[in-house]
């Protein structure tokens, strides 16, 4: 079943009117050109006066879209093959956690990302994209795979949060979690991540930590989801449109606290109305950042991993 | 009913009251009545349950470092209000006002039995010891510091994880720490952590979790989730002492429980292990 979201609703309207003239003009011969170039016309001025407006609410929406590509979608358009790996070799296989050997453009590079499901039973084997232990395990053995071998590291960042039940408590979520900032400070490999989804806090942190952060235009990057915030600041999670306000989640804030190297365009209407289009947009940027990572020697290359997150924050002096 | 009694007394009555009452304080484990003067010389320890209170930065730092050692460092930097969040400035001044202290944690240089050490101590009653840019900033620093010097580092957390009014900037912190962290772990220069009541979500994913030696002390909440989300995610129920120093050190997460009264010599112990010729 295709969602469609409040503000999407005209757009869809006109889907809809411009979907029926076609078939009408398929099945019975009648000529519908003008009327639908029309049609099509008022759906662009319409998508864009739409989408030049939307509030960082609707960009959560939008993150979150059932439609939205996710990141099997992103390595089966982008890579031109992929070998699946599995496990973390101490205690199980996450399937929120996808990763393994891919090429881009016959350059091969390790990708490592988190995965949602699209219907309801593949939303339960992934848990929804919230990984337990075992799946940054997993990931952190590919990154030890692809320094071993001198391939770049690609991750894909698209999940509500780490998973945060009983199970992973006591696997040890948080040392995971811990354990991959560290690990990926060290790395001796080029890592480039990509938010294309929801970002969502430790649980994306846990394998977004980068030489090159890039994030699409609709994804969301955010310390606690609003509807959290809103419980806690209003006890209210119903404020959670005015939260996603206050929290600066969007991508552009992103870039401006520094979080962010580059947002990567979306296609008119979001990823989901054309995802090969908003892959090609990703694989372009991937190829623009990781030549010059390539070229960098090992020590400078961590050298500059460490400013970079050393340099994250705002605080003031205070004068006595 | 009891109100009532209270009521009928006089001012001059009430005021003894109050005194008598700050002679005396309830467990919050036992829910006992103690003579405030014993809790306190039992370092807030319920001498009947052994509940282990809340100590503040400054209390924890007299209880580890040798008497007139420690020197604060970088005790200017503090929190700025970057996103202009709704209340941040408010919560800011009340922190400042319920702790005493510029900031969430302290850090600076004293000796532990002897030894030199970098020493941070986190205070819950600044913001809950939350972890903004200026917590990530002194941890860092604090870090750094350490690895130019080549002394310990010993952290006590107490946290309720990252500092929601920072937004992704406080996010960061848990990278920034421990890429501090791991500059520490490369170069072979220890870091003790200590869990202390509570350590959650974004700190304990973080650098509390990388040290060489990690110690929680008894009772203490330990854990990733809140334990309302922790529930409500649940299939699995769980169990009774879930997020505990105890159970993570069941669980293999923790490598000691140490009571507070051994705290100092425990630290000590493993200080000679690792700087001790």
């Amino acid at each position: 079943m295709r969602t469609v979201l409040d503000f999407e609703k005209p757009i869809a309207e006109l889907d809809a009117n411009i979907e029926a003239l076609k078939r009408l003009t398929a099945e019975q011969g009648i000529d519908k050109s003008e009327q639908i170039a029309a049609l099509e016309q008022d759906r662009e001025r319409l998508l864009r006066e739409i989408f030049r407006n939307l509030t960082p609410w609707d960009r959560t929406l939008l993150a979150r879209h059932p439609q939205r590509p996710y990141t099997l979608d992103y390595i089966r358009a982008i890579f031109d093959d992929f070998i699946e790996l599995h496990g973390d070799r101490q205690f199980g296989d996450d399937g929120a956690i996808v990763g393994g050997m891919a090429w881009l453009n016959d350059k091969p590079v390790m990708v490592i990302g988190q995965q949602k499901g699209r219907d309801l039973k593949e939303r339960q084997r992934r848990n929804f994209g919230m990984a337990k232990p075992e799946g940054y395990r997993k990931a952190l053995r590919l990154m030890y795979l692809a320094e071993k071998f001198g391939r770049p590291v690609v991750t894909f960042i698209d999940t509500p949060a780490a998973d945060p039940g009983v199970e992973s408590e006591s696997r040890g979520i948080s040392e995971a979690i811990a354990r991959n900032l560290r690990e990926m400070m060290l790395l001796r490999v080029p890592i480039v991540s990509v938010v294309i989804g929801e970002g969502g806090s430790g649980g994306a942190l846990g394998i977004a930590v980068a030489d090159r952060v890039l994030m699409q235009e609709y994804a969301i990057y955010s310390v606690i989801p609003p509807e959290g915030c809103a419980a806690i600041l209003w006890r209210d999670a119903k404020r959670a449109p005015e939260a996603a306000e206050a929290l600066r989640l969007t991508a552009h804030d992103a870039q401006r606290l520094g979080v962010v190297d580059e947002v990567v365009e979306e296609p008119l209407g979001g990823a989901h109305r054309d995802p090969l289009a908003a892959a090609q947009r990703v694989k372009e940027a991937l190829l623009r950042h990781l030549a010059p990572l390539q070229k960098l020697s090992v020590s400078k290359l961590r050298e500059s991993r460490y400013e970079r997150y050393r340099n994250l924050g705002v605080w003031r002096v205070a004068v006595e | 009913m009891q109100r009532g009694w209270f009521a009928r007394r006089s001012p001059a009555e009430r005021v003894a009251m109050d005194e008598m009452n700050d002679a005396w304080v309830k467990c919050n484990g036992c829910q006992q009545i103690l003579f405030a003067r014993d809790f306190e010389r039992n370092l807030k320890v319920c001498p009947r349950c052994g509940h282990h209170h809340r100590l503040s930065a400054r209390e924890r730092i007299d209880l580890l470092a040798d008497a007139d050692t420690f020197v604060e460092r970088d005790a200017e930097v503090v929190s700025a209000d970057p996103l202009g969040f709704p209340e941040y400035a408010d919560k800011l001044s009340r922190g400042r006002a319920n702790s005493g202290l510029p900031e969430a944690i302290v850090s600076g240089v004293c000796n532990l039995s002897g030894i030199p050490i970098v020493l941070a101590v986190a205070d819950f009653a600044f913001m809950g010891g939350s972890m903004g840019s200026a917590v990530g900033e002194k941890v860092a620093r604090a870090m750094e510091y350490a690895l130019e010097q080549r002394l310990p580092v010993v952290i006590c957390s107490t946290s309720g994880g990252a500092r929601m009014q920072e937004g992704l900037l406080s996010l960061m912190q848990m990278a920034k720490t421990c890429a501090a962290a791991a500059r520490l772990h490369e170069a072979g220069v220890p870091y003790i952590s200590v869990l202390t009541d509570p350590t959650m979500a974004g700190v304990l994913a973080s650098y509390a979790s990388v040290g060489d030696v990690v110690i929680a002390e008894p009772g203490a909440l330990v854990g990733f989730a809140g334990q309302r989300v922790a529930q409500q995610a649940q299939v699995v129920k769980p169990p009774p002492n879930f997020q505990t120093a105890e159970f993570q050190l069941e669980h293999g997460m923790v490598d000691i429980v140490v009571p507070r009264k051994e705290l100092k010599h425990t630290l000590h112990r493993i200080l000679r292990f690792f700087t001790g010729g």
